[in-house]
């Protein structure tokens, strides 16, 4: 694995980044957008409700956390859409860039927009509502550690679809945070949730994480093992990500896919 | 050229068969292509020759046979086959929103070219690109764009260079001015190429071998400059459209 292949994809992004408004401002424009909403939406819960329950770090908390791992799921994506929208698979793939090294690049990639916009989260949500990352003390560094791999692991597993599927595929992809939610158990207990659909909660780490980070707001312990379940869990769907990918670029070299991209003559 | 074919080829084909289905795209095809030899691949639409190409390229994995580039096996060393090669092809522009510098060194480290800078330049110069530096490519004409793209396939001094219809989109003044640019640093170099093109009067002017391809299958090979002499045509034009219409007539069916 060389090092300098896999930062040719980040370079890459880099150059787009610096030269593209219109890819500089939704790193901060949708991420500024739900902080501002749901702060209000914060405000407004304390408000009517009148209960000591600390709405800012469970409720617009979970928001910032789960953006984030938005963000890096979407980090993963959009540097690989680059190459489905600039119809660069042949000029890329004919190198010797090798398959960890291309999801390596796109993991940096990654990495470096999904910390631009947990900055601007912790800016806005701190200034304008009061949320600070002390009131999870420690145990936020393994939150977000968890909902990170999991992004990863989500951005891979997207990819892996748009490119067995075809460039329309990309279609499937947006959406994917916004079906998971409701079993992640973002904005409410998991208790709240029907029996079967807990079941599924379990298999998704965020939903350990956002478990916990309740936990800690109200002022109750982490199940620390429970954490290492959610830890084992991401990275487990990381593997298994990654080797679905290559099995579909696999797939796509032997039946010239990957060649003819662009036709979707996928079958 | 007698003296290009004594030296261990840059690449060698073997048997190369690619099948979807019932389909034949290439039907056990072999070659070599040498140092600093230019080597045609012709054939009608469909013929298999942009097969062969992505074959060669590592981005199209063969039904049957081998690739050798440079001594490596394809196959069983992709990335060091492919850090031997490198290409330009109509149909893959350079991504269009990053400029010629931006591109030139994305692919660089993609390459591992170690003397970048020097490099880069080089081939800038080499293709007339110093004044598009920190241009766009999307907004570049056709051929600019075929220029920068050429010049990412000499940036790793590559030991297999594959064009795929190299001047297609161009006019004949720059179309002349870049096959000589292209014999120009093969001749200087130790890269072998090999070439499709529709355009008979490029091809005879510089490849120093050819192939027919029809339906997968080399069924003509030589001189492009002396070959339609031996088949009683004027030009290779006249040969290929023999070639393409009546192959038995010529003696040369497929096999």
């Amino acid at each position: 694995m060389k090092l300098s292949r896999m930062a040719a994809i980040p370079l890459r992004q880099f150059y787009l980044y610096r030269g593209s408004v219109a890819r500089l401002v939704p790193m901060f424009a949708w991420v500024t957008i739900d902080m501002v909403l749901w702060g209000f939406m914060t405000k407004f819960l304390g408000g009517v409700t009148q209960t000591q329950y600390r709405f800012v770090p469970a409720l617009l908390g979970a928001v910032l956390f789960w953006d984030f791992m938005t963000r890096v799921m979407q980090g993963v994506t959009t540097a690989f859409f680059e190459d489905v929208w600039t119809r660069n698979f042949l000029n890329v793939f004919g190198t010797p860039l090798t398959m960890p090294e291309y999801i390596g690049g796109l993991l940096v990639s990654s990495m470096a927009t999904s910390a631009v916009g947990l900055v601007v989260m912790l800016a806005v949500a701190g200034l304008g509502f009061g949320l600070s990352f002390a009131a999870y003390g420690v145990m936020v560094i393994p939150f977000l550690l968890v909902l990170f791999l999991f992004g990863m692991a989500l951005g891979i597993g997207a990819i892996a679809i748009v490119l067995r599927l075809g460039p329309a595929a990309e279609w499937f992809v947006w959406p994917i945070p916004a079906l998971l939610s409701p079993f992640a158990a973002v904005y409410y207990p998991l208790s709240t949730l029907p029996p079967w659909i807990r079941w599924i909660s379990h298999l998704l780490p965020p939903s350990y994480v956002f478990e916990g980070m309740r936990n800690v707001v109200a002022g109750h312990g982490v199940n620390t093992a429970l954490l290492g379940v959610a830890l084992a869990l991401s990275l487990a769907y990381i593997l298994a990500a990654y080797l679905v990918f290559t099995s579909v670029f696999r797939h796509a070299v032997k039946t010239g896919l990957l060649a003819r991209y662009s036709a979707e003559s996928v079958s | 050229m007698d003296a290009t074919r004594d030296r261990q080829p840059v690449l060698n084909v073997a048997g190369l068969r690619k099948h979807y289905g019932t389909i034949q795209a290439v039907n056990g095809i072999s070659f070599e292509v040498c140092p600093r030899e230019i080597v045609g691949l012709l054939g009608l639409n469909g013929a298999g020759k942009t097969t062969t190409i992505s074959m060669i390229l590592g981005v199209l994995e063969p039904t049957a046979g081998s690739i050798t580039i440079a001594g490596v096996d394809l196959a069983r060393h992709r990335s060091r086959a492919l850090a031997q090669t490198n290409f330009a092809a109509v149909y893959a522009p350079l991504p269009g929103n990053l400029t010629v510098w931006e591109n030139l060194r994305v692919f660089g480290l993609l390459y591992g070219v170690k003397d970048f800078k020097a490099r880069a330049e080089k081939v800038m110069d080499q293709l007339d690109l110093k004044k598009f530096r920190d241009t766009k490519c999307g907004v570049l004409s056709s051929g600019e764009q075929t220029r920068v793209g050429l010049a990412k396939a000499l940036l790793n001094r590559p030991r297999v260079l594959l064009l795929d219809e190299p001047t297609a989109s161009i006019d004949p003044a720059s179309a002349k001015d870049i096959r000589q640019t292209i014999r120009a640093a093969v001749r200087q170099s130790d890269t072998g190429v090999l070439w499709t093109s529709h355009n008979m009067y490029e091809v005879e002017e510089v490849c120093d071998r050819v192939l027919f391809l029809s339906r997968g299958e080399i069924i003509l090979e030589g001189d492009p400059k002396t070959l339609p002499a031996q088949y009683g045509r004027q030009t290779l034009e006249e040969l290929f459209i023999s070639v393409a219409r009546e192959p038995l007539e010529l003696g040369m069916e497929e096999r």
